[in-house]
């Protein structure tokens, strides 16, 4: 990409906005930011304010180490303290564990226990495992979750493979959501007696073209998806893109420049990541006002079927 | 709360001249609360620069902080594969210059005696030394540094401070390789904002030896904001990481240069 062709990309009005910040700062000796140091403490600013649906956040124990916030209530009370209302829930069990129905089982009693409410479990589905589809069938007759969490890169199997394209099909005959995860972990600090790489996600362009009613939801993606491909995902069917590992200096507002602001979803990867971190990238980009209602819930609200409040 | 972010760079920012790139970055950082950021490198990377290319790289710094000065310090890229030429550099943009600190990155590792004269001229002009460390799954840089090899580094140059950038990323270990090295400080930029670092980071180095910074433009303010606001430690020890030990470490330099940061 041109440096021309970056700064024309780059929205006049915009650029305007944020550099008469500097010049406001910058008549002021030191920084303006002061003041906004004490808010991103708190609430973590504007973007703390309003709704927010937490669309990837996990409940158990991650393998590898104890988290800060690896005990359900904890989890649930930080959720609430930044604004969220409603978080997606998969288990860290369903990384390693063969018995996928008692995880998914305990996923939905953890939720019910500790969430009051706000946590809203996606169960585990593993297609290595024989009789896969029965671990399906109870998420959602048994469990009445909304969708599946899918973790192909533990579980050991390509996109390509006939079982993807069945689970596909059952989820979409289902009207289950998929959530994808792309990767749970830079593959660069993954314990190297537990390395996953990340999923090859190119094969979903084609099975996207003849699914248009699927709701797929990638998570932890941005490591492992192309910018070409990024585009052509959002175009090829209704893909969603959370922001939990999207980095770079205005991470959000990049985002929007390929991917419409209807297709991004709020997603921490808490208790794995600091749930702030995700909080906060909402307010470091320049987002207008429809931009962070969509992202910050009502997208996650029309991919559950419901309408925005 | 005061904020200020030991480790930026002009890549990953929109603009097509320093001048531009900087404005943009303070304008992030204006969003996000920081005051100070310290910026170092130019706006194409190389990991094992020639004299002129180094030249290069921190003449685009320099040019960054001309209308920057009073919200960014810059430290100066320096090559140990390249001594004699890094000497010089130093001179040039921290005895003569507006630079602050020495920034080394990937050409060689930090253990190797090529390293001594570039720490011991840096001390002299009590110029931060920060240096790049990284333990990755997936195999490091030929010259890329481990925490464990900057240690080995500091012992033999006990009353120097540095920074372990980074802290290896495999923060677990790199905590662990750094921690009876009292000259050297933790990083928690340019990793995942991974929870678990920053309190462990306090719980075996103490909140003195922890300093926030971005990594930005590659990564956000935010991603690397969330590991100190959101980590379980107390008031004291994020107001410490957030800004005090950076301007604590950046001190006597800047004292040297008359810059004042205490009114």
């Amino acid at each position: 990409m041109s440096c021309k062709g970056y700064m024309s990309d780059y929205s006049r009005r915009e650029f305007i906005r944020t550099t008469t910040v500097v010049a406001t700062a910058t008549a002021g000796g030191l920084a303006a930011g002061a003041a906004e140091a004490a808010d991103l403490h708190g609430a973590v600013g504007a973007a703390g304010r309003g709704t927010l649906i937490d669309t990837n956040v996990s409940l158990s124990r991650w393998p590898c180490r104890r988290l800060p916030l690896d005990k359900t209530p904890a989890l649930v009370a930080r959720l609430r303290s930044q604004g969220v209302k409603q978080a997606w829930a998969g288990s860290f069990d369903g990384l390693l564990h063969k018995d996928l129905a008692s995880v998914n089982a305990r996923l939905a009693e953890d939720c019910r226990k500790h969430g009051r409410g706000l946590l809203v479990p996606f169960g585990s589905v593993n297609l290595r495992l024989p009789d896969w589809e029965d671990d399906l069938r109870r998420c959602q007759e048994e469990h009445k979750m909304p969708g599946v969490r899918l973790h192909p890169s533990y579980h050991g199997y390509k996109l390509e493979e006939p079982a993807f394209t069945r689970l596909l099909d059952v989820a979409r005959e289902r009207g289950l959501i998929v959530q994808l995860v792309v990767t749970m972990e830079d593959e660069r600090t993954q314990h190297p007696l537990m390395r996953a790489p990340h999923v090859d996600v190119a094969p979903l362009l084609g099975l996207l073209a003849r699914r248009s009613n699927l709701r797929l939801v990638l998570l932890n993606w941005s490591r492992g998806v192309s910018s070409a491909l990024l585009t052509k995902l959002s175009a090829a069917g209704k893909v969603y893109f959370d922001i939990a590992m999207l980095d770079g200096v205005g991470g959000v507002a990049n985002l929007l420049k390929q991917v419409p602001a209807d297709r991004v979803v709020f997603g921490s990867h808490a208790p794995f990541f600091y749930l702030e971190s995700a909080v906060l990238k909402l307010k470091e980009s320049v987002l207008s006002e429809p931009q962070l209602t969509s992202i910050r819930a009502d997208n996650a609200r029309r991919l559950l079927g419901l309408a925005a409040p | 709360m005061m904020i200020w972010d030991v480790h930026c760079h002009l890549s990953g920012v929109p603009g097509c001249t320093p001048d531009e790139r900087m404005a943009q970055l303070v304008a992030f950082a204006d969003r996000m609360g920081i005051e100070r950021i310290c910026v170092f490198m130019g706006m194409t990377w190389s990991y094992d620069p020639t004299p002129d290319d180094m030249r290069k790289q921190n003449d685009e710094v320099l040019a960054a902080l001309e209308r920057w000065q009073h919200r960014a310090f810059g430290f100066v890229y320096l090559n140990p594969n390249q001594v004699e030429a890094s000497l010089a550099e130093l001179d040039r943009c921290v005895r003569d210059g507006p630079m602050v600190g020495v920034k080394l990155w990937v050409a060689r590792h930090c253990n190797t005696p090529e390293l001594d004269p570039i720490v011991k001229r840096a001390a002299e002009l009590k110029a931060l030394v920060l240096q790049h460390t990284y333990i990755k799954a997936t195999g490091n840089l030929p010259g890329e540094s481990t925490p464990m090899e900057l240690a080995e580094l500091a012992r033999r140059h006990p009353d120097v401070p540095m920074i372990a950038a980074h802290t290896g990323a495999d923060w677990e270990v790199g905590i662990r390789a750094i921690r009876d090295c009292k000259n050297v400080c933790a990083e928690l930029c340019g990793s995942d904002p991974t929870a678990g670092f920053t309190e462990m980071a306090v719980r075996e180095l103490g909140a003195e030896r922890v300093l926030y910074g971005s990594d930005a433009g590659g990564r956000s303010f935010a991603s690397q904001l969330g590991k100190v606001l959101g980590a379980d430690i107390p008031e004291s020890a994020k107001r410490l990481i957030l800004g005090e030990n950076c301007k604590r470490l950046l001190r006597p330099i800047l004292r040297l240069k008359g810059v004042k940061i205490d009114e």
